[in-house]
């Protein structure tokens, strides 16, 4: 079958370097790869082409690009898969990361996150005379994220990196799950001190992004959600988005609904002078809601049966 | 065609045109709605930060609800529909954790029985109704209006839970309907990414960039309006743009439809009807390029 292949490619060894695209046309077999496809490009067609892989097997995590706007690994994307009625396929660099050359990116801001979550065992107290020992059991919940290859797929489609440099990002917050849920790790709430700060766990917009490309099934943002409820369980209960959480099961456990008017500044702190800029900025989009006659009620009744869902709340909540 | 109806809260709160709307269209397209009074908050994500099983109980609740009422579940959010989409599936997947929910339930006498069926309205127009009897419907043909989708991440992510293998015409069900109400569709790879909303409080300059972003893309490649089925991303759009317009130094208007608006302008309602007075950004460019619509208003 004949493939094109839609390319994004860069060159900054031009005189003006410019992203610009180029079309391959490859006879192709239909059990091939994207990266089969492209390599066949790279040997026979253009030797300039310039694209990053090893294994070829889904392991090693080298050729994470964006297949179709996408971020996959192109050694595990068949390529009858993500072509469209015309037979052609568009690749481009990852995102999230700046391009090096054509299909190659720099990991560098990947590797300095991951590096920022002190990814290694801190066990505390005298050390044992043999290995630490952990049971299956406690380690079972680890397998899923232990089974991350370090492609950068996650972080490239995330939608929080898009707007934020500076945000840890789904790969190195996955990696700190795995530290933080070791039994034998003994710096548990120093590392979750850390997470819980700015461009930490509660930057994250749960878009799903990182659960959705990820290739091994790592399910970063599930990491996410699981830090921050053992933040809240750690005592870090400060934050806007442990109070956002707290007024929001609040106000479903007293009506069986969210009641919006009170959300917002129940979530900033109604009654801290230093929360007043922000609660004040809150203001001209309220008066927008109140001249368009769109502001939400300030009280709500509770549904029928509220006994019923206040009781799910205290059995289920009940210290375990 | 009957659905036990599941309106969730922000089309009672901070969307208060999302509601009637949705009435209005789907009684004008036959569609019976028999709404789950007794039915709570499915959580939106928020609840399940805290604790997983506390929010699939809650929606394990809400689908027996459904189940002794015989009828498929109808939602109008996109994160409603995620979120109880991902709660079912767990629920389905594991008979021992769905036993241990039922437990609970049990002093309710509810038990669910694993067979509720969830369906967004945007899925039971294009699945159930079917574009060629909506067109039937219709008329005023929107052929001036250039509009982009905007799905919100709950409805296309993880599409494993949304069952995308089992109905591949989920993927573009939005264009799917921009194009039978005769409008062209403004394709943009910002359709399925993230509007910013649950993080507006936590990371408000972040959550305006997301809103920035989006918006003044579409605005460039020449959309009169974006169409979302999600009223949390409309929020943040509709709502947040003038904040998010200043933030960016962009100057940017971009009126934000809900998906039953922009249906509800195709079967002939006018702008009052369909609540458009009630959005911030104003609606006034997409009346005037509805032609007719103009003379109804008010």
């Amino acid at each position: 079958m004949q493939v094109t292949l839609d390319v994004r490619r860069f060159n900054p060894e031009e005189a003006n370097p410019k992203p610009y695209r180029q079309t391959y046309t490859v006879e192709a077999e239909d059990y091939f790869t994207v990266l089969d496809a492209l390599i066949r490009v790279r040997e026979y067609q253009d030797a300039t082409l310039a694209l990053r892989c090893s294994c070829r097997a889904s392991i090693c995590g080298s050729c994470a690009m964006r297949i179709n706007g996408h971020a996959r690994l192109a050694c595990k994307t068949k390529l009858i898969s993500v072509m469209d009625a015309q037979g052609s396929v568009r690749v481009e660099p990852a995102g999230n990361m700046p391009v090096v050359k054509d299909l190659i990116v720099d990991m560098k801001p990947f590797w300095d996150k991951v590096s920022a979550v002190d990814p290694w065992l801190q066990p505390e107290g005298p050390a044992p005379e043999r290995e630490y020992l952990a049971s299956n059991e406690a380690m079972l919940h680890l397998t899923g994220v232990m089974g991350c290859i370090m492609c950068g797929v996650c972080v490239s489609d995330c939608t929080v990196l898009e707007v934020d440099p500076n945000f840890l990002g789904p790969a190195a917050l996955a990696k700190a799950y795995r530290f933080v849920g070791d039994p034998r790790d003994g710096a548990g709430k120093a590392r979750l001190k850390k997470l819980n700060d700015y461009a930490g766990i509660w930057d994250c917009t749960r878009c799903y992004e990182c659960v959705q490309v990820c290739p091994k099934g790592v399910a970063p943002m599930d990491r996410i959600m699981a830090l921050r409820d053992k933040a809240i369980t750690a005592g870090f209960t400060g934050t806007t988005g442990a109070r956002h959480a707290e007024v929001f099961a609040g106000s479903v456990r007293h009506t069986g609904w969210l009641n919006e008017f009170w959300l917002l500044p129940k979530t900033i702190g109604m009654f801290n002078p230093l929360k007043l800029p922000a609660l004040l900025g809150a203001l001209p989009v309220a008066l927008r809601a109140v001249r368009h006659n769109k502001l939400p009620h300030m009280f709500h009744k509770p549904i029928p049966g509220i006994q019923h869902v206040r009781r799910i709340f205290d059995k289920v909540e009940a210290p375990k | 065609m009957k659905y036990a109806f599941f309106p969730g809260c922000v089309s009672r709160g901070g969307c208060p045109e999302l509601y009637p709307a949705v009435i209005k269209v789907c009684q004008r397209l036959d569609i019976e709605l028999d709404e789950l009074l007794g039915a709570s908050c499915t959580g939106a994500g928020v609840l399940q930060e805290k604790d997983q099983l506390l929010g699939d109980t809650l929606n394990a609740r809400t689908f027996a609800m459904a189940e002794q009422k015989g009828l498929p579940i109808l939602t109008i959010c996109s994160t409603c529909q995620g979120v109880m989409s991902q709660a079912n599936k767990r629920l389905k997947d594991d008979p021992a954790y769905l036993a241990k929910v039922n437990e609970t339930l049990k002093e309710e006498g509810l038990q669910y029985k694993g067979t509720a069926v969830i369906k967004h309205l945007l899925w039971v127009l294009v699945e159930d109704v079917g574009v060629d009897a909506l067109k039937a419907k219709f008329t005023r043909k929107l052929t001036d209006l250039k509009v982009a989708p905007f799905y919100g991440c709950y409805i296309v992510r993880p599409s494993w839970a949304l069952e995308f293998e089992a109905h591949p015409g989920r993927a573009n069900s939005l264009e799917t309907l921009i194009e039978a109400v005769g409008a062209q569709v403004v394709d943009f790879e910002g359709k399925t990414r993230c509007c910013g909303f649950p993080i507006l409080t936590i990371n408000e300059k972040n959550s305006l960039a997301m809103v920035a972003k989006h918006t003044s893309e579409v605005q460039q490649l020449g959309a009169d309006a974006m169409v979302t089925p999600c009223p949390l991303c409309h929020l943040n759009l509709d709502s947040y743009q003038p904040k998010a317009s200043a933030q960016s130094g962009i100057r940017i208007h971009m009126p934000i439809l809900h998906l039953p608006q922009l249906l509800g302008l195709a079967l002939g309602f006018g702008p009052k009807e369909m609540g458009l007075e009630r959005h911030i950004v104003s609606m006034r460019d997409v009346e005037e390029k509805v032609g007719g619509a103009v003379a109804a208003r008010g």
